[in-house]
């Protein structure tokens, strides 16, 4: 029984402009995807820590100096809209 | 008809210090290679002549002034197009980057320069190292060289269907989760993913954090040694790297394994696993018992669920590094009336279907509701796939299994199921979940002609081990065929 999602939702959050067939496919093949990894459910945990990294660090500190930085007409060439050493988009503020 | 392209990197580096040949001879021979397979192969996205024939001409000029920058000197790499090159196209296969050219050169890029390689080009991926097939590529599939109807493996399959054709000495390739090692078994060359912080990431185009590896692809065990020892080692820029000096594994490759104790893996032997491929596997171990290593069976019980663990913390993590493709800052842009309808157009347009999916899959495991059930209980099998490797460590010194479940497949026999897809990576992903080291190294052919591919994993750090027991295992193999369509002679498609 392939598990029940809220596919616009979850494209919305990932900001992904889908159309209402496409929304149906993915959430169809979610569904069976996730049926699959939830059989990590199926494993007793209980006092099990999760994991997020495989390193034992904590904290890698170094020096705060200065050095190099990108050069940022090289940075800026590279965007699809830049003006005046910035990069450009839609209006933000003041919308409807 | 035998070619400069199809020396190993040990033998070109002698040929070029005996002044047999010159690094430019070398790259012409690698471009002329190219020449011919690429029309068959579509290993590369971009190759970089002019840029790559003066880099040969700056190394034999050195060469000629005594200045030695050691085994890769005038070597031509490749290197997977996730991987940040200055100047020089960078997409990781995707539309979202399409014509982008950093501003800057990965680390792992940054050191091949300084010790002399010559950068030939920039490899083909499934898009954003997302796929076990590369042909999830938004610029085309590529082919394997054994046999041009199946796939090379993925997502590094365009780097090693070049070093299988010799249309490169060696590459660099990214391991998630077996995206070095599952290509280098479908495609017979040597695949390494170093321990989880032994290369610097820093330029590598983030998919998972947490588990991404950068490491060689070569046509020898001794090849991969030189390339991982030019890239290994901590870097500023990586808060992830590793501080310690990585081991020089070039020493330990006669070795042999005398009195080295070796566990097959018990539940990467059995359903699922191609009983031609789980049987070469079992007689190159009785093989490496026969030259003194004392072999067991091991049992890793929650690796049957590392693959779920997998592809809930792996799309997790993606689902958060891919934010930043958004038609900001790099990239083409489709227009909208707000600034996030902009980005919400751009990422439909820009991703491709399995980016997507996974994109889709992360956001919701990380969302309100549903992350303990899926993402947190992901990193609690983490832990216990960790638990199992730290308990057979204790009594064996590595592991073995197949690479890969199968040999190389047919194109497009998995592009419409994802679920069995995914299952090329069943054997690899544990080693990527625990952040230890393991590589694949080819062991002969199938009945059909197809590599297979042989995987060693060892603790984590313990890079020499694992290069102690491959040295080996090349040995006993003696796997020395190439692929038909390593020539320079004109091939009818």
């Amino acid at each position: 029984m392939p598990i029940e999602i809220d596919i616009a939702r979850v494209a919305h959050l990932a900001r992904i402009a889908l159309t209402d067939e496409e929304l149906e496919a993915y959430g169809r093949q979610l569904g069976d995807i996730l049926d699959h990894a939830a059989r990590v459910q199926a494993l007793p945990t209980e006092g099990i820590e999760p994991t997020s990294h495989p390193l034992p660090m904590v904290n890698a500190f170094r020096p705060d100096e200065i050095t190099g930085t990108l050069d940022r007409d090289e940075v800026l060439d590279q965007a699809p809209d830049a003006a005046d050493g910035y990069f450009r988009v839609p209006r933000i503020l003041d919308q409807p | 008809m035998s070619s400069l392209a199809d020396l190993s990197i040990a033998a070109a580096a002698a040929g070029l210090r005996a002044g047999e040949f010159t690094a430019r001879e070398l790259t012409a021979a690698v471009h002329r290679r190219a020449a011919m397979t690429e029309a068959h192969l579509h290993a590369y996205l971009a190759i970089d002549h002019e840029g790559a024939l003066a880099a040969a001409d700056a190394a034999d000029e050195e060469l000629a002034d005594g200045r030695d920058r050691g085994p890769l000197h005038g070597i031509p790499i490749a290197v997977k197009d996730n991987m940040c090159t200055r100047g020089l196209t960078t997409t990781a296969a995707s539309q979202i980057l399409a014509g982008y050219r950093p501003p800057y050169d990965a680390t792992a890029v940054a050191r091949l320069r300084t010790a002399g390689a010559v950068i030939i080009g920039k490899t083909n991926l499934d898009e954003f190292a997302m796929g076990s097939s590369t042909e999830n590529s938004a610029y085309g599939p590529t082919r394997n060289p054994w046999n041009t109807d199946t796939v090379p493996g993925g997502s590094s399959g365009g780097s090693a269907a070049a070093v299988a054709a010799g249309s490169a000495f060696g590459a660099f390739g990214s391991d998630t989760g077996g995206s070095i090692r599952q290509p280098a078994a479908l495609t017979g060359t040597v695949g390494v993913k170093p321990t989880y912080g032994r290369v610097s990431r820093y330029g590598l185009i983030a998919f998972a954090s947490s588990l991404d590896q950068i490491g060689p692809m070569a046509r020898s065990v001794e090849d991969a040694a030189d390339l991982l020892t030019a890239v290994a080692g901590w870097d500023r820029l990586d808060a992830t790297s590793y501080r310690e000096e990585a081991p020089d594994v070039r020493r330990s490759l006669a070795t042999g394994v005398f009195g080295l104790r070796i566990g097959i893996v018990t539940e990467m032997m059995g359903e699922g696993i191609e009983p031609e491929v789980a049987g070469a596997v079992r007689s190159m171990a009785d093989r490496l018992a026969g030259a003194g290593a004392e072999l067991s069976e091991v049992s890793l019980p929650a690796s049957e669920y590392a693959l779920s663990a997998y592809y809930l913390i792996a799309p997790a993590e993606c689902s958060a590094n891919l934010a930043r493709f958004d038609g900001v800052r790099y990239g083409p842009r489709v227009e909208g009336a707000t600034t996030e309808e902009m980005m919400a157009r751009t990422r439909a347009a820009g991703f491709g279907p399995e980016v997507i999916r996974r994109v889709l899959l992360g956001t919701y495991a990380l969302s309100a509701g549903y992350y303990d059930a899926f993402y947190g209980q992901a990193q609690k099998v983490r832990t216990l796939v960790r638990g199992d490797f730290a308990a057979a460590y204790q009594h064996v010194d590595v592991l073995v299994s197949p690479t890969s479940p199968t040999t190389a497949f047919p194109v497009g026999a998995k592009v419409d199921d994802p679920i069995a897809m995914y299952y090329n990576d069943v054997c690899t992903i544990p080693s990527n979940l625990s952040g230890d080291p393991a590589m694949s190294v080819p062991i002969g052919l199938d009945g059909a002609g197809l590599p297979v591919g042989f995987h060693i994993m060892a603790p984590a750090l313990a890079e020499d081990r694992m290069f102690q027991v491959a040295a080996e295992v090349e040995r006993l193999a003696d796997f020395t065929v190439r692929p038909a369509l390593a020539t320079d002679e004109v091939r009818l498609p």
